[in-house]
């Protein structure tokens, strides 16, 4: 017979209060280990030789002189590498194949896919003498036609597919009809440039082999997915491979998938029976790891006179490698944050003889908010209208689209809140009539979205005889700190003090986490801890019940778990007593199973809620983002000075790293709005900037104080009403960067990034 | 060379640079290679206390030189970044803490900046001049806000 568990203690200050972060003296005394930082004896050094030219057949490969280098102790190419199984195309009903990032076995083909495919690793006693062998490495090519240029190929749009996480488009009535007959409109075209990750951590291996077991320290957001498909590529079982990424130095989804880097440092470990190492350069991360696919975008929007939308159009054209890609989903927001009367949203995409796009950072929104919401803002300026009036006077009860109900939706509270933090009110409507000095200053706004979702998570919560507990789960840390939020969530549910709370992560021996990506970490396994917590109140209830404790005398319902113990109207007793009572060293509670029929139950239960959440709610984060710019007259140069951002994020957990993660995405966003640019030669699709000083991330002089709000109202179909942080931060903030630089200087800039030559 | 207060040697190619003779030969791997060229920041140590992007250097240049990174260091501004928050992953924060220590120094010797408006006196540590004066180190998580508030609250 089950029966409720005790309760936790609902006003537990723990919860929502800014922690310090677990690993935060580890992180600032150089403790923190990356990929890149295990020794193993006889460790030795990899490096790729990636091709010059976007499609050919090799028809040969020198490799005389770099063999002949000292310390070179192999140089795998086509020519003598072993065979490697083929990675199936990313699909159900095994999730983890979405961990592959190109169909092309490399070195296991003399064909060459894209400019920067890895034609043979050099494998030295140093990382020096890998390098400078690789230089000495000569392929010859037969050049063969290649498609590279993005903007050429955009008359051959195909439709796109859908991605396992957002429909393709979507319509309703007769929207091209409504825009030809609206009273206001406007209908522009937008165009994003590719964009990369950088995190600063480079992609990095390290791989050792004992007979046919593998481990490897590895830089990735999906362990499990990472082991599973290294498993397949080397025909191993599962079970033989390890991964750890115990601190991975940053992702955005750059590190989601298992890119050739990972495949080529593991198979050169299999060849020279030496642990290997592997640690991208820079340059090497840009030719071997996908980035974010260029766009071209176009919105219209009709409305009366009034401001009331009758017409939306949103449709946009993206890139995929003809070897894979992640189709980018550029209209997601538009299904959601405007209640017009007839919607088209189309997504098509063209296929490039090109490395596969991949997802970075709020993949869809990041870009799409951009355009929309810069669309929205030319609209309110034809109407005369306040640009957050025309946004409340459109904003919908109901998911726009199919009418589906939103689980809660406060975005009209964040604007309320920002606009208050902003001074809003003092915003003089008419571009240019603002000024400090000689500065221009512009303030602008746009809203942010990003949708909320889950993954399974498996975790054991365990319970020591001392009181202490021990959360395992083999989940991601990035950087969001997940680690002490999800202590957090234990030290709540179990009413025991933060301190007592231990976290294992970052690694495939431990019971199987989420992958780090779509903003769902803290949720997906905010519900098992929670429901293992449960468990694990409920066994220590029974415990206590039959060692004749106060605490089993009393009804679960009428008990709470505080003080490091359950405690009821007849008392109460700590965790450490009813197990020594009891004469148990610790008491285990486990969700979700890592055995073969498990994990498929998993997959299949996660599918299934998937499906039936989405029939029920609208889910997600939204906020409001406040801008203010100054731009320079004379030379069109873009300061942004002040920010606000307003967001409904659900439950916060920690409002120290919660606050972090979100002024993260905006950072990233005065990126994408001001500076970030991946440049592609159009005739050998070719990346020419594939380093940080070429491409420019925003630096500290480039950001001001973040304030970040929040509505902070629990969502209530969310574990622990959770919604997602990671990602939310982003979106919105290209807009509302580009609303602010027109307002400053009346000149609307379609094509980013806003450079200062647009200005002049 | 001295590492960190202990004395070292080790027979090194001419090529190899300080930051590889750090993370690959002597086993001191605080530092962090973010590019390899001078553009991140992340490999910045304390050479005779000041400081240095040790990518950019080849280790025989640093012979018979104090070399500090982030594992010799003890410096209140640690507490404050964790305090600030003024990390994420913690990638970069070794680089950002010994350049913060170095900065402070050159501060206190009244070094100017380039956000500096009159040379001639010695500025006073306002945001705006953290923030020029740590622009060289890259934090790609974006933890800026934290790393200024960090650094400000231990300059007082
Ligand atoms: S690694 Fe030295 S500055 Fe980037
Ligand atoms: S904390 Fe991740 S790069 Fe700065």
């Amino acid at each position: 017979m089950t029966q409720a568990p005790p309760a936790p203690v609902t006003e537990a200050p723990v919860l929502g209060a800014p922690v310090d972060r677990i690993d935060g003296t580890a992180k600032t005394t150089g403790q923190a280990r990356y990929a890149a930082e295990f020794d193993h004896p006889g460790l030795v050094h990899a490096a790729l030789v990636c091709a010059t030219v976007p499609r050919a057949r090799l028809v040969g490969i020198d490799t005389a002189d770099a063999l002949a280098h000292p310390g070179v102790l192999t140089v795998l190419t086509h020519e003598n590498a072993p065979t490697m199984r083929k990675s199936p195309s990313p699909g159900l009903p095994d999730i983890s194949t979405m961990a592959t990032a190109t169909s092309v076995t490399y070195l296991n083909t003399d064909e060459v896919h894209w400019n920067g495919q890895p034609v043979a690793v050099v494998v030295a006693t140093t990382s020096d003498a890998a390098k400078e062998a690789a230089a000495l490495v000569r392929p010859s090519y037969e050049p063969l036609p290649a498609t590279v240029d993005f903007q050429a190929a955009l008359p051959d749009a195909r439709p796109q597919k859908r991605n396992p996480f957002s429909p393709a488009g979507g319509a309703k009535g007769d929207a091209e009809a409504a825009l030809a007959t609206a009273p206001v409109s406007v209908d522009l075209t937008f165009t994003t440039p590719m964009h990369h990750h950088n995190a600063i951590e480079p992609h990095a291996t390290t791989a050792v082999w004992h007979g046919d077991r593998l481990t490897v320290h590895e830089c990735t957001q999906t362990i499990d997915w990472t082991r599973r498909r290294l498993a397949h590529v080397f025909g191993v079982p599962v079970a033989d491979v390890r991964v750890l990424a115990e601190f991975v130095g940053g992702g955005f989804g750059g590190k989601g998938y298992l890119w050739p880097g990972t495949v080529l440092a593991v198979l050169a470990a299999r060849v020279t029976e030496r642990p290997v190492r592997l640690a991208l350069s820079r340059e090497e991360v840009y030719r071997t790891v996908g980035g974010r696919t260029p766009s071209t975008q176009r919105v219209a929007l009709g409305s009366t006179v009034d401001g009331k939308l009758t017409a939306l159009v949103h449709t946009s054209i993206t890139q995929l490698g003809r070897i894979g890609g992640w189709p980018e989903q550029v209209t997601s927001q538009s299904r959601h944050l405007y209640d017009a009367e007839h919607v088209l949203l189309r997504q098509r995409q063209v296929e490039l003889d090109a490395l596969s796009t991949t997802t970075m950072r709020a993949p869809g929104e990041s870009i799409g908010t951009y355009a929309l919401e810069s669309a929205v803002d030319e609209l309110a300026h034809r109407l005369g209208m306040d640009p957050i009036e025309l946004r409340m006077r459109n904003e919908p009860d109901r998911n726009p689209l199919g009418g589906t109900r939103f689980s809660h939706r406060r975005l009209r509270e964040a604007y309320a809140l920002g606009a208050e933090r902003f001074g809003w009110a003092e915003r003089s409507p008419e571009p240019g009539s603002m000024r400090d000095g000689r500065w221009l200053v512009g303030w602008g706004v746009a809203s942010a979205y990003h949708p909320a979702q889950m993954f399974p998570a498996n975790v054991t919560v365990r319970l020591f005889a001392d009181g202490t507990v021990l959360l395992r789960s083999a989940f991601h840390e990035t950087g969001m700190g997940q680690p002490t939020t999800q202590a957090q969530i234990v030290a709540h549910e179990l009413g025991v003090p933060f301190e007592a709370v231990r976290v294992e992560h970052g690694d495939t021996a431990l019971p199987t986490g989420p992958p780090a990506g779509g903003s769902m970490q803290t949720a997906s396994l905010a519900a098992s801890v929670r429901a293992a917590c449960a468990d694990l109140r409920r066994s220590v209830h029974g415990l206590a019940r039959r060692s004749g404790s106060v605490v089993g005398r009393q009804r679960p319902a009428d008990l709470v778990a505080r003080d490091g113990g359950l405690f009821g109207p007849d008392g109460g007793e700590t965790y450490a007593a009813i197990l020594s009572r009891a004469g148990q060293s610790r008491v285990d509670a486990k969700v979700g199973s890592d055995t073969g029929l498990g994990r498929v139950t998993g997959q299949l239960r996660f599918a299934a809620r998937m499906v039936r959440d989405g029939m029920r709610w609208v889910r997600a984060s939204t906020g409001a983002q406040f801008c203010e710019v100054r731009v320079d007259p004379d030379t069109g140069e873009v300061r942004v000075t002040r920010w606000v951002g307003a967001f409904d994020i659900g439950t916060v957990v920690n409002a120290k790293t919660a606050t972090s993660q979100l002024r993260g995405g905006i950072v990233m966003g005065i990126g994408l709005a001001l500076s970030e640019e991946t440049l592609v030669d159009p005739r050998t699709g070719r990346i020419m900037n594939p380093n940080l000083s070429g491409y420019h991330v925003p630096v500290h002089a480039d950001v001001p104080e973040l304030d970040v709000a929040f509505v902070g109202d629990p969502d209530p179909t969310m574990p622990l009403g959770v919604l997602g942080a990671g990602e939310v931060g982003i979106t919105g903030v290209g807009g509302a960067v580009a609303n602010a630089v027109f307002h400053a200087t009346g000149r609307r800039v379609y094509d980013l990034p806003i450079t200062l030559d647009k200005l002049l | 060379m001295r590492v960190n207060g202990a004395e070292t040697s080790a027979e090194l190619e001419p090529r190899v640079s300080l930051l590889d003779a750090l993370r690959e030969h002597l086993g001191v791997t605080g530092p962090k290679k973010g590019c390899d060229q001078g553009a991140c920041g992340a490999c910045t140590v304390l050479v005779d206390g000041r400081r240095v992007v040790s990518c950019l250097g080849l280790a025989v240049q640093y012979d018979g030189r104090e070399v500090t990174t982030i594992e010799g260091v003890d410096h209140p501004v640690q507490r404050a970044f964790v305090r600030n928050d003024g990390l994420q992953c913690g990638y970069c924060t070794p680089g950002q803490i010994c350049s913060a220590v170095g900065m402070l120094a050159e501060h206190a010797a009244g070094e100017p900046s380039a956000a500096t408006e009159r040379v001639t006196s010695r500025p006073t540590l306002t945001e705006a001049e953290i923030r020029e004066r740590m622009s060289g180190n890259l934090c790609r998580c974006g933890a800026y806000n934290g790393i200024v508030a960090a650094i400000a609250e231990v300059a007082g």
